[in-house]
């Protein structure tokens, strides 16, 4: 172990290793890059020693909230009354994440894989993978792989003579954003409005059709058959106690070199920084998201945070989706966030009121703002508003719609008073407002 | 479930001298949409991406024959349609063009491309400019996150990417889509329109130039997709190597 105990490489490409190869999301370069060989392991294996395996490993769901997935997996009933399901929450929507294309693009097979192992150890015979309908390029991707797979026998009836059986349907949603949200989902996978469901029950009792399903991302799922080649100690070399493994970082914005890195969890902006070439053309940082824009903002003082789920956690934000969108000091803080509000505000569900009326009411207020007529008493009807909505909404849309807001008013409350200088009663008229970031 | 059958039923009776909009092979893939799933009501979302690519948006007509399929009241069925942004209430050009307006792709040139290809289309939001359906007729429509922040600014056309674009990049391809040129995505299959884009959102890869095993290869590893495996390759890096034999752990044993 004395080995285990030094400190992996800056950037430790898993999953993203097999995307350099050419072709690599044809079946025939996956089996020469030991594709499908974790999935001949898992078959020979129990179903819970596979749970155990993966609870072990620590692996967090990479979806956003970070659930570990041994313990959500591990809510599945052990003897199936009902038909189980997998259902793969393929629906990449928040603002700023930007891995789940990718990966369904360049390895589709390690998702499928990945799919085949979770099912048995769940036991479950079908696995639906529901994609953004925006993203039709991984569907063709998916499809295909999906075919390849049957016609290998990694699919279908008695897969590789174990005796398990397995289908796989891949399943374009239709643009909407609330379908990332696992109930409104399942509802949508049923042919309904993408809404919410109340929980619980939770999907592990009652899910897709009433029946017990477990909802996993896909970088959570293509994490899977690594771990299973690996084991779980090899995972845990990579990342932090309680943040294992490695992880896709999606970098955007002002940065030299944007792009997905792949490196430990606990990794901090200012080492990810100094990996993609620093800020564009010098201008320093303002404000960036650990994890897509539902994530509360940090600034220049986060570059050492750590990244993982408690480090952000413990700076007052959330890891979500290790989205970074980074934005440099051109761009007004404000006005950012009325253009995250406004997306909130398109994609609230409108199932609560909360979420339906509070959005649009925060929209309404930041637009008024960033449009020079604004008054200082607007900042606080926006944290009113905000008190409102988070915590008492349906689901987590209402909550991460207030991130921006809150967190903005935390770190930059100059600029949004700056707004409603020139309103004071007796203000001479100033300049006029901000609106819209410069380049 | 019966009773909503037979009010859809009821209510067809009033009109029902209407010419069938969708002919024997429509009913058939719908039917083959059907079969994918356990219960037939998840056919739902890719039947109204296959009435779509059929008559360019979901009409009244689209959202009978979905409910009629599938034993659902056209109330039920347009209660989902409307929900969804990317199914289309007006008839839509031969392409559609997504530019994505959110903070990011916004804050690097993405609302400056929006508004020029605005002007010089002469369209708003989910507007079309030129006769639907025809070549060259573009519908234009702002995004959200296209999921492909790394690239910004982005746009769409079809569902294919168009990465790093800038004002004139944007203005450039717009004005070739209206000439009826296919100009390639930087990522993704060949350019086809949003009728057969449409079609494979419903499942079906059976349209020269949309076939699967035609369509599937096209460029996707764009630099910045593979920027850190690229960086960690120069570098020397890797991943902590796997053992030889790693164990999958016993049964856990029972409390």
């Amino acid at each position: 172990m004395t080995d285990a105990d030094s400190r992996p490489d800056p950037l430790t490409p898993v999953l993203t290793k097999r995307w350099l190869s050419p072709n690599s999301w044809h079946i025939d370069t996956y089996e020469q890059l030991e594709g499908y060989t974790a999935l001949r392991k898992a078959l020979a294996a129990q179903p819970d020693q596979l749970v155990e395996l993966v609870k072990t490993a620590g692996l967090r769901g990479r979806g956003g909230a970070g659930f570990p997935a041994g313990v959500k997996w591990s809510f599945m009933p052990k003897e199936p009354a009902k038909p189980h399901y997998l259902v793969i929450n393929a629906d990449e929507g928040e603002p700023g994440t930007c891995k789940d294309i990718p990966l369904m693009m360049a390895d589709p097979h390690s998702l499928i894989e990945g799919c085949v192992i979770a099912s048995y150890a769940m036991r479950a015979n079908k696995c639906m993978i529901y994609v953004r309908g925006e993203a039709l390029h991984c569907i063709r991707r998916l499809n295909a792989a999906v075919e390849e797979a049957y016609a290998r026998g990694y699919l279908g009836r008695d897969i590789l003579g174990s005796g398990f059986d397995c289908d796989i349907v891949v399943h374009a949603g239709a643009g909407a954003y609330i379908c990332g949200e696992e109930t409104a989902l399942l509802d949508s996978l049923e042919g309904k409005r993408g809404q919410p469901r109340l929980k619980p029950p939770f999907p592990a009792q009652a899910g897709l059709y009433a029946c017990p399903t477990t909802v996993n991302n896909v970088e959570t799922i293509a994490t899977v058959p690594f771990i299973v080649n690996g084991g779980s100690d090899w995972f845990r070399r990579m990342g932090r106690e309680k943040s294992p493994g490695p992880k896709i970082f999606s970098l955007s914005g002002h940065v030299e070199r944007p792009g997905q890195y792949e490196a430990p969890l606990g990794t901090t902006l200012r080492e990810l920084l100094e990996l993609a070439g620093g800020m564009k053309d010098g201008i320093p940082l303002k404000f960036w998201t650990p994890g897509g824009s539902s994530t509360p903002l940090f600034t220049a003082e986060h570059l050492d945070v750590p990244l993982d789920f408690e480090g952000a956690a413990e700076a007052g934000s959330m890891l979500g989706t290790t989205a970074l969108m980074i934005f440099n000091e051109t761009v007004s803080v404000p006005w950012a966030v009325m253009k995250w509000t406004q997306f909130y505000e398109h994609e609230s569900c409108g199932k609560c009121t909360p979420c339906r009326e509070g959005t649009f009411w925060l929209a309404q207020v930041l637009e008024r703002m960033v449009d020079g007529r604004g008054t200082e008493q607007d900042i606080d009807t926006l944290l009113d508003v905000c008190d409102n909505v988070f915590g008492r909404s349906f689901c987590a849309l209402g909550d991460g719609a207030v991130s921006p807001i809150t967190s903005g008013i935390k770190y930059f409350r100059e600029e949004f008073l700056a707004l409603c200088q020139q309103n004071r009663p007796g203000a001479e008229p100033g300049e006029p407002a901000l609106a819209g970031a410069a380049r | 479930m019966t009773e909503q059958f037979d009010f859809t039923s009821t209510e067809r009776a009033v009109s029902p001298q209407r010419e069938p909009v969708f002919g024997e092979d429509v009913r058939a893939d719908a039917k083959r949409i059907v079969e994918r799933y356990p219960e037939a009501r998840s056919a739902l979302l890719p039947m109204l991406h296959l009435v779509q690519s059929e008559q360019g948006h979901v009409s009244s007509e689209g959202i009978d024959f979905c409910a009629e399929q599938l034993a659902l009241s056209a109330a039920e069925v347009s209660a989902v349609a409307t929900f969804y942004t990317m199914y289309k209430r007006k008839p839509c050009g031969q392409h559609i063009v997504s530019v994505c307006t959110n903070t990011l792709c916004a804050a690097l040139g993405g609302d400056e491309i929006y508004k020029g290809l605005s002007e010089h289309l002469g369209v708003g939001h989910d507007e079309t400019a030129g006769t639907p359906g025809e070549e060259g007729s573009l519908t234009l429509e702002h995004a959200e996150c296209l999921a492909a922040c790394d690239h910004a600014p982005v746009l769409q056309v079809d569902y294919e990417y168009y990465d790093k674009q800038s004002p004139e990049s944007a203005l450039e391809l717009v004005k070739s889509l209206q000439r009826g040129e296919k100009p390639a995505p930087t990522r993704g299959a060949g350019l086809t329109d949003f009728r057969t884009a449409e079609r494979q959102l419903a499942g079906f890869f059976d349209r020269p130039g949309a076939r699967l095993s035609e369509s599937v290869d096209g460029p996707s590893a764009a630099p910045e997709t593979l920027r850190g495996a690229h960086q960690a390759q120069h570098s020397g890096w890797t991943a902590p190597a796997m053992p030889d034999e790693a164990p999958i752990p016993p049964l856990p044993e029972k409390e």
